[in-house]
């Protein structure tokens, strides 16, 4: 079998990035480590997000519900016997999740499983309705899980969470993770399904009328987002080790909407730029938060000032690029080799004395 | 012979509105058939109960036998109806050749499994709907606009475009509601050739909402002619220009307009 030439550079491209990551793994402080895991885990939830919205055009506001039971499966499933013990102080835990100790890996794909499950549970009556009402209504469902959550003390530990989590989550998972769920995603859109889900984001009346069942289609759209989202709950919670319901609360939903805008409807190399890029402002713009001062002013810390300046940076980029960072566009290699391309003839011209390699 | 479209007393009310009213007719399979009358005299939505957007709220619809009165739209398509709109509905956010290759999709047997593993037999169904979208494009004259845009399309292309796509699905029966809306009427003389055209290569049987008569004189040799959601009048061009309740109909229109 011969290969193209993208598909080498494909190849030695994430050859590349893993031996790069190996490297960060191996000498990076735990603080730049925690801010590159969590670039990944953001970039799942946009990348998601823009299959259901992006691809399928299903207005869809239940990312937080289904990272919350990806992140509680999975953190069920690795907690050691004896943290759950100590965990579970106020009331013990379901004899059934006790003893149970599972690898990182199964974790994370039965938490993925389980969010995939309750994400179609939710869409089977919420895909009845359309546009605004879709979003009441998953939003709605997602908070119902949170309360869930509060509520199911013998199996969630309600609202003390769980802590202990162990820390598995590293850059190898995280970024391997973003590649499946990227490579998957980017697969299914390209197919004649994702065609099919493009055309229902189009317009709905038109692709039924071209044979194309609605229901199944949004369904799969969905199955699809919420596994990943789940997985990505789970990176999470192995990440910061502590979870409790407050971190799945709507406002997680809304910085996944933003930064999938902020990427681009359609675009998953938007998404994960985005994301990337909002999980690095975050934590250069922490200080904020805290007091500082300036010359002989002090000024007090704003708890909540940096999803204000998020906010901002949003309404500007939606301003000055109304498709968001990237438009629909992908990056792709045909791009970078024009790019070069351009590069070398721009310096060819430019500097005339230079012999032509 | 059973006829290939059969409605049998079919109502559609919205509320208080009575929109289609007691309305029967067959279609023969190979024929070309108008559905003419004023405005807002339920043509489209006797389109929208064939193709399933709409139930009816009372009667029966069959093609060639089967009993569709109820079945989804998607469902109906796979049984053999395909359809255009009145306002251009294409794919914006397709090319030409996959806003065709959408109506292929139907008909796909691999698994959204297999598609995202891009597993062999996927691979040759994705080539041939490919091929099959392309020679359509072909046959029809669309092929230099396949990687274009659909809205950047001439206004008439588009329209074709709706067509190529409806006969993707591979379709006993095709609706066309006002295909020639908007056109000047040298370009709906040339539609109407063109559809024609399409009648004859792809032995279909099509049934055609035009808001004018004129329009349809020419080429179609039976019209049916409702008016408030009722079946008024049936017949050859001839009689239909000569018959006093479609004159009636149409001059009674025009005052209100
Ligand atoms: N979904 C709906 N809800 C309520 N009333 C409707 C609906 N669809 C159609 N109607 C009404 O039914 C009547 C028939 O409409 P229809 O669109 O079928 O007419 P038409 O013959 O296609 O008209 P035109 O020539 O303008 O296209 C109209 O009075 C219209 O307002
Ligand atoms: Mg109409």
């Amino acid at each position: 079998m011969r290969l193209s030439r993208n598909t080498i550079l494909t190849l030695i491209a994430l050859l590349v990035i893993a031996g790069l990551l190996a490297l960060a793994q191996a000498f990076m402080n735990p603080y730049l480590l925690r801010i590159l895991n969590l670039c990944a885990v953001y970039s799942i939830f946009a990348v998601t997000f823009n299959l259901i919205f992006g691809y399928t055009g299903q207005f869809s506001l239940g990312h937080a519900g289904f990272a919350a039971v990806g992140a509680y499966v999975a953190a069920l499933l690795t907690l050691s016997p004896s943290q759950k013990i100590s965990n579970f102080f106020l009331k013990p835990i379901v004899p059934l999740l006790a003893n149970v100790e599972l690898p990182f890996l199964p974790a994370l794909i039965i938490g993925g499983i389980v969010a995939s499950l309750v994400g179609s549970l939710i869409a089977w009556p919420a895909l009845r309705l359309r546009g605004d009402y879709l979003a009441i209504a998953t939003l709605g469902f997602s908070e119902i899980i949170r309360i869930l959550l509060v509520n199911m003390q013998p199996i969630t530990n309600g609202a003390l969470g769980l802590k202990g989590i162990p820390a598995y989550t590293n850059l190898l998972w995280s970024w391997g993770a973003l590649a499946v769920c990227l490579f998957v995603t980017k697969r299914l859109v390209d197919s004649s399904y994702g065609r099919a889900m493009r055309a229902v984001r189009d317009d709905e009346v038109a692709a039924e009328a071209l044979g194309v069942n609605l229901f199944k289609h949004k369904m799969m759209a969905f199955a699809v987002s919420a596994f990943f989202v789940g997985v990505a709950g789970g990176l999470m919670a192995n990440l910061i080790s502590t979870i409790d319901p407050k971190v799945f609360i709507f406002t997680l939903t809304y910085q996944i909407v933003g930064i999938t805008v902020m990427g681009g409807m359609g675009s998953l190399t938007g998404s994960v730029i985005a994301a990337s890029l909002y999980t690095i402002f975050l934590e250069l713009l922490r200080p904020i938060e805290s007091q500082f001062t300036i010359g002989s002013l002090t000024v007090p810390g704003i708890p909540g000032m940096r999803m204000v300046i998020f906010s901002i940076l949003l309404l500007v980029v939606i301003l000055f690029y109304r498709k968001g960072l990237m438009g629909t566009r992908e990056f792709s290699w045909d791009w970078v080799v024009n790019l070069i391309r351009r590069l070398k003839s721009g310096k060819k011209t430019g500097s005339s004395g230079e012999v032509k390699s | 012979m059973t006829p290939l479209l059969k409605m049998v007393n079919v109502t559609k009310r919205f509320g208080g509105l009575t929109a289609v009213n007691n309305f029967s007719t067959e279609l023969q399979a190979g024929e070309l058939c108008a559905l003419i009358g004023p405005n807002g005299s339920g043509k489209t939505t006797i389109f929208n109960l064939i193709t399933g957007i709409y139930v009816p709220s009372e009667g029966h619809i069959y093609l060639g036998g089967d009993d569709i009165s109820g079945k989804r739209p998607d469902v109906i398509t796979g049984m053999g109806i395909a359809r255009t709109f009145q306002n251009i509905r294409l794919f914006k956010g397709l090319n030409v050749l996959e806003n065709v290759i959408v109506g292929k999709h139907l008909r796909l047997q691999s698994n959204v499994a297999s598609a995202v593993m891009r597993l062999p037999g996927y691979d040759r169904e994705e080539k041939e709907m490919r091929q099959t979208g392309m020679e359509l494009l072909e046959s029809l004259g669309l092929a230099r606009f396949a990687y274009d845009e659909p809205t950047s399309l001439p206004y008439g292309q588009q329209r074709k475009l709706e067509i190529a796509r409806a006969l993707a699905t591979n379709p006993r029966l095709l609706l066309l509601d006002e295909p020639a809306a908007g056109m000047s009427p040298s370009d709906a003389e040339e539609l109407m050739t063109f559809i024609q055209h399409v009648l004859k290569t792809f032995e279909l049987t099509i049934f055609l909402i035009e808001h004018q008569m004129r329009v349809v004189m020419g080429i179609c040799p039976r019209i049916i002619v409702i008016d408030h959601g009722e079946w008024i009048a049936e017949g050859n061009p001839e009689q239909i220009q000569n018959n006093d309740r479609v004159i009636e109909a149409y001059l009674g229109a025009s005052d209100h307009a």
